[in-house]
């Protein structure tokens, strides 16, 4: 269950506006308060509300009348009947409050579970604090700032999502919106209605960056809020990986996280999109994401989910042109009461184009972890291939793993292949093991990661190392 | 440490079907024993029931280390004990590295009292350790980055298992059919291999080694000082290397012909299994 955040609210009656200047030396937790308590007397989402959190923002008009279009799609749309079991009361959540940003929340509030964890984990100081919504933001500025400069210079933007609209409005123009719209889904709705804070990437032609950029490198970053709004226009021969979330369990107050994702890759580019994510069991985490990739362009998607009470979540490409690739790499780890509901889309929209979708999923303690995918061919695109790989682990015979595998196909000449397996630890393999002297819990921690070995060695060094200590984590005290 | 190994009047079932039915066996560090008989007549059970295995329910008898009661122990704590079982098909872990494997197993084995998250024995001294012992069984280095049985063939699974024992270094020892699917000369360096393993296991002290096959070839470097034979779930005669090159080359006639209880229990057996 949510928990109440009111008696939070009350703590402090001013509320969460970072003061606007681009000088860069604003303390983040400087706050005003003008309007603020308006949001803060009430919950839930109608015309009022998201009419006030564009003012508030100072949103051009166009934005504004996005919005609110954007709720009256969100209002005529039914929940959707498939996936998970959705029990979420919209008048009951507040909308452009950044809970995990409250003033007045501190350290003893977080929850022991939580920092016990950090602690496991061995995350940094500052780091812990960020996670925890005790801060606003990660301490970066000095450590980041001339790596904001350096991509500066090649006329890289980096920054989230709110401040692009302020200082670079004809690119959200022109591409906000666009690869997923309003009416996409429900909660495509809901967050194109209330959105704030995300990424916004902007990559030149030719420019390749050589790191993974990570969200807490942005040192105008507002804090990652529940329905953060990412764009990321990959230019011609343009080349990013980005890197968001954290192994480390994100916690809120609210219930709800939905993001909505935008990726547009451009003729010869690359774009690799990499995000953990280890929500707090409350949590609903309903997200899109989706990436237009033109000729020849390369679009990854490298996805892992773990905890929440329920995550639906299916990263798309689209391949709009001749040539254009799109893989996805998902993995989903659901225990007791969670239900990870993950997959993948990929849509060949022209000739000779090519997808892989490779979905990893361990289920235990009851958990419940379902692929759900699509691969769609239109008309016209020939010559296209597309191999789904999907595989299932089950940890113990109160949990549970499902595959709902939709291919849709108008052209004969395309090549498609789907593998999908289900397997339960087994006893043999956790003898093996045992009789080599690991204990059960080691022998089981060890085939489990050898089960994610090939998403973990996508990652990031350091993520890689945070996954495979998570997963250490989870395993302890899981069987015997 | 454990100089006996003493398991006396074992049963065990599998899945609610008697198959060992009193099997008596004492082996002392530094001696090689020789498990035959026809398929099905309970060596794999009595080598799985000794490591452990808990597929294999003990529904009787005795299993004691230098007085020590094993059976009140789980195959973890057995391989930290000292007792090795290498298989005859050992299962594949995709996706975790042999080295890896193998440095967790080591560093369990040679620290019996390690805690879980504890330090594992440095990388250094354990690559040094693991590259000469995969030379001297002539294994590729690359191997050691290969997942655990993996697409091995027979061969490698097999070679992969004597690697195991020289780096876990066991007081007592099980082989089971470990020169199956091998050629010739992989034979050979098989039994060389176990026999300078032996010699050079736990500390100076040999090994005891209870060699399960249905060959005479992996005794040429390790020659047994005991010969056992076993036929319908129980161990029938016993004696040296004269009776494995007699079973090699006659068949088990005679034996079946000298013990008709035990043949008749086999007959059983085997039309259970039929059965099933």
């Amino acid at each position: 269950m949510a928990t109440d955040i009111t008696q939070d609210s009350s703590l402090n009656p001013s509320v969460a506006r970072p003061a606007e200047n681009g000088l860069g030396e604003i303390n983040k937790y400087d706050f005003v308060t003008p309007t603020a308590a308006v949001f803060k007397a009430r919950k839930g989402v109608d015309a009022e509300i998201v009419a006030q959190i564009s003012e508030m923002k100072n949103e051009p008009g166009w934005m504004r009348d996005f919005r609110l279009e954007a709720l009256k799609i969100f209002e005529s749309k039914p929940m959707p009947r498939w996936g998970g079991d959705i029990a979420i009361d919209f008048q009951d959540i507040y909308y452009y409050l950044k809970p995990t940003n409250e003033q007045g929340k501190t350290w003893d509030d977080v929850p022991e579970e939580i920092k016990d964890t950090f602690e496991k984990l061995g995350i940094p100081e500052a780091e812990k604090k960020y996670l925890a919504g005790v801060k606003a933001q990660f301490e970066s500025e000095v450590v980041y700032g001339s790596l904001q400069e350096d991509l500066g210079n090649k006329g890289v933007i980096f920054t989230d999502t709110d401040t692009a609209l302020r200082e670079h409005p004809e690119l959200l123009r022109e591409y906000f919106g666009k690869i997923i719209p309003s009416s996409d889904n429900k909660f495509a709705a809901l967050n194109s209605a209330v959105w704030s804070g995300g990424s916004f990437i902007y990559v030149p032609p030719g420019v390749k960056i050589d790191f993974p950029l990570q969200a807490y490198f942005r040192i105008n970053a507002e804090q990652m809020g529940q329905f953060e709004r990412t764009l990321i226009i990959v230019d011609e021969g343009a080349e990013v990986h980005y890197v968001e979330g954290c192994t480390a369990p994100m916690y809120t107050t609210e219930s709800l996280h939905s993001a909505v994702v935008e990726v547009v890759v451009k003729k010869n580019g690359r774009c690799r999109y990499t995000t953990i994510q280890n929500w707090a069991n409350n949590i609903y985490n309903l997200v899109t994401k989706r990436a237009m990739a033109y000729e020849n362009a390369l679009m990854e998607w490298v996805d892992g989910n773990l905890g929440s009470r329920l995550t639906m979540k299916y990263p798309a490409v689209y391949m709009m042109e001749p040539g254009a690739r799109g893989e996805i790499l998902s993995i989903a780890f659901s225990s007791s009461g969670q239900h990870q509901d993950a997959g993948a889309k990929v849509v060949h929209c022209a000739p000779n184009t090519k997808s892989r979708i490779v979905s990893k999923s361990i289920s235990k303690n009851g958990g419940r972890s379902s692929y759900r995918g699509l691969c769609k061919v239109e008309d016209g695109a020939t010559d296209c291939k597309s191999n789904v790989v999907c595989d299932a682990l089950i940890l113990d015979p109160d949990s549970r793993s499902d595959t709902y595998p939709y291919i849709e196909v108008e052209e004969q000449d395309v090549q498609i292949e789907h593998e999908a397996s289900v397997s339960r630890i087994g006893e043999e393999q956790l003898f093996y093991l045992m009789s080599r002297g690991l204990t059960e819990a080691e022998a089981s921690s060890m085939i489990v990661s050898g089960f994610i070995e090939p998403l973990i060695k996508e990652l990031p060094m350091e993520y890689a190392i945070e996954m495979n200590r998570l997963i250490e984590l989870q395993m302890e005290g899981s069987v015997g | 440490m454990s100089d006996i190994l003493k398991i006396t009047d074992l049963h065990v079932a599998v899945e609610g079907k008697a198959i060992l039915r009193g099997v008596n066996l004492t082996i002392r560090r530094g001696e090689t024993h020789a498990l035959m008989g026809p398929n099905g007549s309970g060596k794999s059970t009595l080598g799985n029931a000794v490591m452990g295995h808990p597929g294999y329910e003990v529904t009787g008898g005795k299993m004691e280390l230098s007085g020590a009661d094993v059976l009140a122990m789980d195959a973890t704590e057995r391989s930290r004990a000292g007792i090795f079982m290498a298989f005859q098909r050992p299962m594949a872990i995709p996706g975790v590295k042999m080295a890896e494997f193998l440095r967790h197993a080591t560093t369990n084995v040679r620290n019996p009292d390690r805690k879980e998250g504890e330090e594992l024995i440095p990388m250094r001294q354990f690559r040094k350790e693991l590259m000469e012992k995969m030379e001297q069984l002539r294994m590729d280095p690359e191997f050691a980055r290969r997942y655990v049985n993996d697409g091995f063939s027979g061969g490698e699974m097999k070679r992969a298992e004597i690697l195991q024992m020289a780096m876990l270094r066991p007081s007592f020892a099980i082989l089971d059919e470990t020169d199956s699917g091998l050629d010739v000369d992989a034979v050979k360096l098989a039994s060389q291999s176990i026999a300078q393993i032996g010699r050079e296991a736990g500390g100076g002290k040999e090994m005891g080694i209870l060699i399960i096959t249905h060959h005479d070839k992996l005794l040429d470097h390790n020659r047994p000082d005991f010969t056992h034979v076993m036929l319908g779930g129980k161990i029938v005669e016993t004696g040296g290397v004269e009776l494995a090159h007699e079973l090699y080359t006659e068949g088990y006639d005679r034996i079946r012909s000298a013990y008709p209880d035990a043949a008749a229990a086999e007959q059983e057996m085997a039309e259970e299994v039929a059965a099933s």
